[in-house]
């Protein structure tokens, strides 16, 4: 077998483990605290006979372990229980649901991704000039406000006082035609944008810094070459695996501002189902959305991980 | 030192003693009372006024200063148990090292590999949500990272030769932690505990605006947006106040933190 191979089959493994044990967590942390689901299903005024009978039918009376691999047994068949409050089987309740979410990180992603990259690289282009200190200015006062905040600005002047975008996502139809989907999404994913551009564009600012400032490239300067041939045969390879790392890591942190941009617009996703469900205390929704959450996190940081040992020859020919 | 402090450090300090003054004092300074309705709905600012009312007529700098001394006091507690969990614990692995680093730096892999938030959430779907719950769950899920920091700024001086000599002269575990390495680690752990603590900041701020943090009628800078949220459809920003509080807040502490870092140039731990 080869190094590679070997390598992204020890990465990929590490991840899955990595899956287990969060599950593990996952429903550990929802067992060993306090509290009854039986006795907040049917409130404070039911019998003791009643409670009994909902603990045996929930399973509730059954070894937390047994419990627990019942549970993991459903989710990998795609069976992620029934909801607590609306007695609806959550795995199709979310099913459109994800759909929405990934339809608005994936819009957000395809602007901010390049728009970020761009911007690092005019950044270390004009290092300590006005275009760079502007960047660092304005991502650094974006990075010092929680996302909420930049939304309810951003929808305050865009969509209130100009009207220029609908300033909430609430008709949003995800059977509607694509450009009546994107006008409703259109501030959500300004803001999502927004957001993720500060972090990734200081991370690739400080990146492509850090590959510019190594030996081999002023080697390459001293021998002559162009500035273009610099780039491309000495810097560009070089600074691909940590670019990559710092848009997965980026795209990961998405993940997290989506449930919280979705409330704020009131755009039918994941998050706000999460969030709902987490008031109402609805155990078996918050674990299952949950676990997606850490698995798309975790996935993310996989890719970053097995894009950075395929770009780099010195972990794909290890010693 | 007061005398080489440079301009951008000098006003973020000045900010922030200022923020954590207006904490301290919110009952002496607020012109009315925190749950006190003394106007309609929304008014405008005027002299009576200054920011104008909420969403049921409560006076909103009131709100403002007391949602500051929460949110404050809340970060600032938090960061004090994700600090001392974090280091000690960090400090202790790198001193240890073996099997007891080993279970703590992969336990700690394991928690980091759910974002904060969504972890945060799965605890609060089964605990109540009240004041000592969420310190705490903020604090230790954020130790997290302070313990990644001062485990690998630990380790960097646990190979020098005065923690070595330390170590001959026969010194317990305990004074080579506390009298050997923590004075070394202080200054990258004191600029990491400025970003820590406008992380809780932040933290806070969102799980209140989610409902899940602060509970009405106390005041905190996010539950005041929630508050205020429906206002933004009618054209009133009362819900943007504390977006300005936040940033200056943030950014205040983040030149006190930078300047901190800047002034070691040596042991620098990683940030992030």
């Amino acid at each position: 077998m080869s190094p590679v191979i070997r390598l992204l089959a020890q990465r990929i493994s590490l991840g899955l483990l990595l899956l287990f044990f969060v599950s593990v967590l996952i429903f550990a942390g929802t067992i060993i605290l306090p509290g009854d689901v039986a006795q907040s299903i049917l409130g404070q005024s039911a019998t003791p006979e009643a409670l009994a009978n909902l603990r045996r039918e929930m399973g509730l009376n059954d070894p937390p372990v047994q419990r627990y691999f019942a549970w993991l047994g459903g989710v990998l068949q795609g069976d992620l229980g029934t909801s607590l409050t609306s007695g609806r089987d959550i795995a199709s309740s979310m099913g459109s649901r994800l759909q929405n979410t990934l339809f608005l990180a994936f819009w957000a992603a395809l602007i901010s991704v390049p728009l970020a990259i761009f911007l690092g690289l005019l950044a270390v282009r004009y290092r300590d000039r006005w275009p760079d200190k502007l960047i660092s200015g304005v991502t650094l006062a974006s990075i010092s406000v929680p996302e909420f905040l930049i939304a309810y600005v951003v929808m305050f002047f865009l969509g209130v006082k100009f009207r220029l975008l609908n300033p909430t996502a609430i008709g949003f139809r995800p059977d509607a035609d694509i450009f009546a989907k994107l006008e409703m999404i259109a501030l959500p994913v300004l803001v999502l944008t927004l957001v993720i551009l500060a972090h990734m564009m200081r991370m690739t600012r400080a990146a492509i810094l850090n590959v510019m400032q190594s030996a081999y490239i002023e080697t390459a300067e001293l021998k002559g070459l162009t500035m273009f041939k610099i780039i491309w045969r000495h810097a560009f390879p070089n600074s691909i695996a940590p670019v990559v790392n710092v848009v997965m890591l980026n795209l990961a942190y998405l993940v997290v501002g989506v449930v919280v941009i979705e409330v704020v617009f009131v755009y039918p996703g994941m998050g706000q189902y999460l969030v709902d469900h987490v008031s109402k205390r609805d155990v078996p929704v918050v674990q299952a959305c949950g676990l997606v959450f850490a698995a798309v996190y975790i996935g993310l940081n996989l890719v970053a991980d097995i894009v950075s040992i395929l770009t780099n020859p010195r972990l794909r020919h290890p010693k | 030192m007061i005398k080489t402090i440079p301009m951008a450090a000098a006003v973020g300090l000045f900010f922030t003693i200022l923020y954590f003054l207006m904490a301290i004092l919110a009952p002496w300074i607020a012109p009315y009372g925190v749950a006190e309705v003394v106007g309609d709905v929304w008014e405008p600012s005027s002299a009576d006024y200054w920011l104008g009312t909420d969403n049921i007529g409560r006076d909103l700098l009131t709100r403002m200063i007391y949602g500051g001394r929460t949110t404050i006091f809340i970060a600032t507690v938090a960061t004090f148990i994700s600090f001392t969990t974090g280091s000690i614990l960090g400090f202790l692995a790198a001193v240890m090292g073996g099997w007891v680093d080993q279970v703590l730096s992969r336990f700690v892999d394991l928690i980091m590999s759910i974002p904060p938030l969504i972890f945060a959430l799965v605890v609060l779907s089964v605990m109540p949500v009240t004041v000592p719950v969420l310190v705490l769950v903020m604090g230790f899920l954020d130790s997290t990272r302070v313990f990644r920091l001062s485990r690998a700024v630990a380790a960097d001086i646990n190979v020098m030769d005065f923690v070595e000599a330390a170590k001959l002269r026969g010194e317990g575990r305990g004074w080579v932690i506390f009298r050997e390495i923590l004075p070394n680690a202080l200054s990258p752990l004191v600029a990491e505990m400025g970003l820590r603590f406008i992380f809780m900041v932040l933290f806070i701020s969102t799980l209140s605006f989610l409902g899940l943090g602060i509970q009405p009628p106390a005041a905190d800078w996010g539950g005041i947006v929630k508050e205020n949220a429906d206002g933004i459809n009618y054209g009133i920003g009362a819900a943007l106040y504390p977006a300005i509080a936040i940033a200056t807040l943030a950014i205040s502490v983040n030149l006190v933190a930078d300047w901190i870092l800047n002034r070691t140039t040596s042991l620098k731990g990683g940030r992030g």
